[in-house]
Parts: C-alpha cells; structure tokens; sequence
C-alpha cells in the first residue's frame, strides 16, 4: 500500500539522488522513446515499458523520458540515446523485443547497432 | 484499439501537446451502475468552435498518414460501440475535457489494459507538466499527484533512475489494491 512509509522512502532517495547528482550529470545517460500517435500506435508504450524492464535487470542506471510526435511515422517506435562525451543516436522500428538487443549492445558493449540507425549526432 | 488505456495515453499526449501543464486524469469503474467514465482535464490552449466540430467528425481522421487506431476520433467511435459517449469541452485559453462514457460490461469494451505504463509515459514527459491521478474501482480510490511528489524531491527529476522505480513501485502498489491483486482489502487514501 502506498503510504506514508513509502513517502519516507522517497525522501530518503532524494537526499541520495541529490548527493550524486553531478557525477550523474558527467557520465549520464538518456534514453528518450517517442510517444506521438504514431509512437503508440507503433507499440512505443510497450517499447518504453521494456527499456524500463531491462535497465532494472541489468541494474543500469539511465533516465528514460517521452516526447510527442517528432514527424517520423514510419520509423516509429523511436528510441534516442544520448549519453555524455559521446554520439548522439536515434534508432527507428524499435518494438520491444529489440530493445534487450539495444541495451546490450548500446549501453553495455558500447557498440552502436547500425543496422536500426536512422539518425546519428556526433559530438 | 486493443487497450483503453492506450487511447487515454493519446488523449494525455493530446493536452500535453497543447501546451497544458496541469493535467487530470479520472477513471471512475462502478459495477453498480455498470459504467466506466474516463476523463482527461487540461489547461492547454483550448480549442475554438471550428477546431471542436472537426475533431469529433468522423469523417475527419484521414489527415494520418499511417494506420492508426486513435485519436479523440477512435476513443468516440469505441465509446459509442459499447453504449457510451464522448463529450468534449473546449474554450480557447481556458483548456480542454474529454470524458468518454463506456457500459463496464459491454461485450465490445477493451480492457483497461496497462493504465500503469500510461501513467509512467506522461510522468517521464520531457515536456514536464504536472499529472493528478485519481483512479476509482467500485468505490476503491487510488490517487496519484505528480505535483507534490515533485515538491517532495526539491529539483530531482522525476526521470532520475531511482524516483522512476519508486513512482513504478507506487503505481503497482496502487494498482493492487484498487484490484485486490493481493489480499489486502484496506481501501486507498492516496497519501
Ligand atoms: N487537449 C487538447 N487541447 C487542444 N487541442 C486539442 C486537444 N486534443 C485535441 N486537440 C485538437 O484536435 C486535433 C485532433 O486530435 P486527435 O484526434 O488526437 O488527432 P491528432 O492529435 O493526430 O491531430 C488536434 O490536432 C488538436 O488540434
Ligand atoms: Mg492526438
């Protein structure tokens, strides 16, 4: 039950998440998943919800956040991924059983898939 | 649409796209007088008579350029099969409510679905506005309001790695007791 207990835990986890803020912010990590009609017709929620699933597992540390229609329909679900220092990489048709695949690849070989690239930003 | 709660995500990301800040989201489940009521309240720019006639035509959804399965247009027609209603409310400025009606027991009725999911979306928007949630099953209430969690985490992102899996603990809490997945049959105060 979501009680005052859990408020507790809330607090506590700010004053932890205040303290390391700005070491999160050199070497953070952004994963945003478009969620327009077209995102969500797609399967984006669905996407969203299994980059979510996966960054718990493998006990990684990321911000996931959503944005509307970016005007790539048939690319849809896309999903961005911004970390610190480095390329900035949108991947398209991202249903939720590649996304194991994506974390892997992306966030933990440090490898980018370039066969589901469909727009690249180089720092 | 296989979920509603794939609809009320569009429908959120509707307001949000029309510059709202505060949002409210109601869904009201009574087996006792067999409805659901969902009800989507922004304070986005509003739309004007023209824009209002336009969206609730049935006729007007072909400007999609994909297949699509949503939008105001859809949740009315999935409504309307299940013996419910749309209403829209809408003035320029002073933002926008859509309430869809459906029979709780309709044979056409699509499940809720993952509301949890859709609630999460709209939370970790990076176009931040604020998301009061108030879900009621047959008198259960739970409610959920972004605004004072935000004010809890004094400038800690709610898309910060370890607030998301509390907000994601919270909602499931939420959600099992408003279903009795568990059996903990204390009603929710929200707080
Ligand atoms: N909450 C809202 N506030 C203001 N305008 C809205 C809102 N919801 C819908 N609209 C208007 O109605 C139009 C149609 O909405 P919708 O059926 O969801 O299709 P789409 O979002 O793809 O245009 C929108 O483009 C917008 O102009
Ligand atoms: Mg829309």
């Amino acid at each position: 039950m979501p009680k005052i207990s859990s408020l507790a835990d809330l607090r506590q986890l700010r004053d932890q998440a205040q303290r390391d803020i700005k070491t999160r912010l050199d070497t953070g990590t952004t994963i945003t998943v478009g969620m327009g009609t077209c995102g969500i017709a797609a399967g984006a929620r669905e996407t969203m919800r299994a980059i979510l699933d996966e960054l718990t597992k493998r006990e990684i540390d990321a911000h996931v956040t959503t944005v509307g229609c970016i005007g790539m329909c048939v690319k849809e679900p896309l999903v961005d991924i911004e970390q610190a220092g480095q390329a900035r990489v949108t991947y398209g048709n991202i249903t939720a059983d590649k996304v194991p695949e994506l974390i892997e690849q992306h966030l933990v070989q440090g490898k980018i898939v370039n066969q589901w690239v469909v727009g690249r930003l180089d720092k | 649409m296989r979920e509603l709660s794939l609809h009320i995500l569009d429908i959120l990301q509707n307001s949000l796209e029309a510059g709202a800040q505060h949002l409210v989201l109601e869904i009201n489940e009574s087996s006792g007088a067999n409805r659901l009521i969902i009800r989507v309240q922004d304070d986005g720019r509003g739309m004007d008579r023209q824009t209002l006639e336009r969206v609730t035509d049935p006729f007007f959804t072909t400007r999609k350029t994909r297949q699509v399965g949503l939008g105001i247009t859809l949740l009315k027609a999935a409504a309307e099969r299940c013996n419910g209603a749309l209403e829209i409310a809408s003035k320029p400025g002073s933002g926008t409510t859509v309430t869809a009606a459906f029979q709780l027991d309709h044979i056409d009725r699509a499940p809720l679905g993952d509301i949890k999911s859709t609630i999460l979306s709209v939370i970790l928007a990076n176009q931040q506005a604020d998301l009061h949630y108030v879900h009621q099953v047959n008198g259960r209430r739970f409610e959920m309001d972004t605004a004072e969690i935000r004010s809890e985490l004094g400038g800690v992102p709610l898309t910060e790695p370890r607030v998301r899996r509390w907000l994601e603990d919270y909602l499931q809490q939420g959600y099992n007791a408003l279903y009795a997945v568990e059996d903990d049959k204390e009603p929710l105060t929200g707080d």
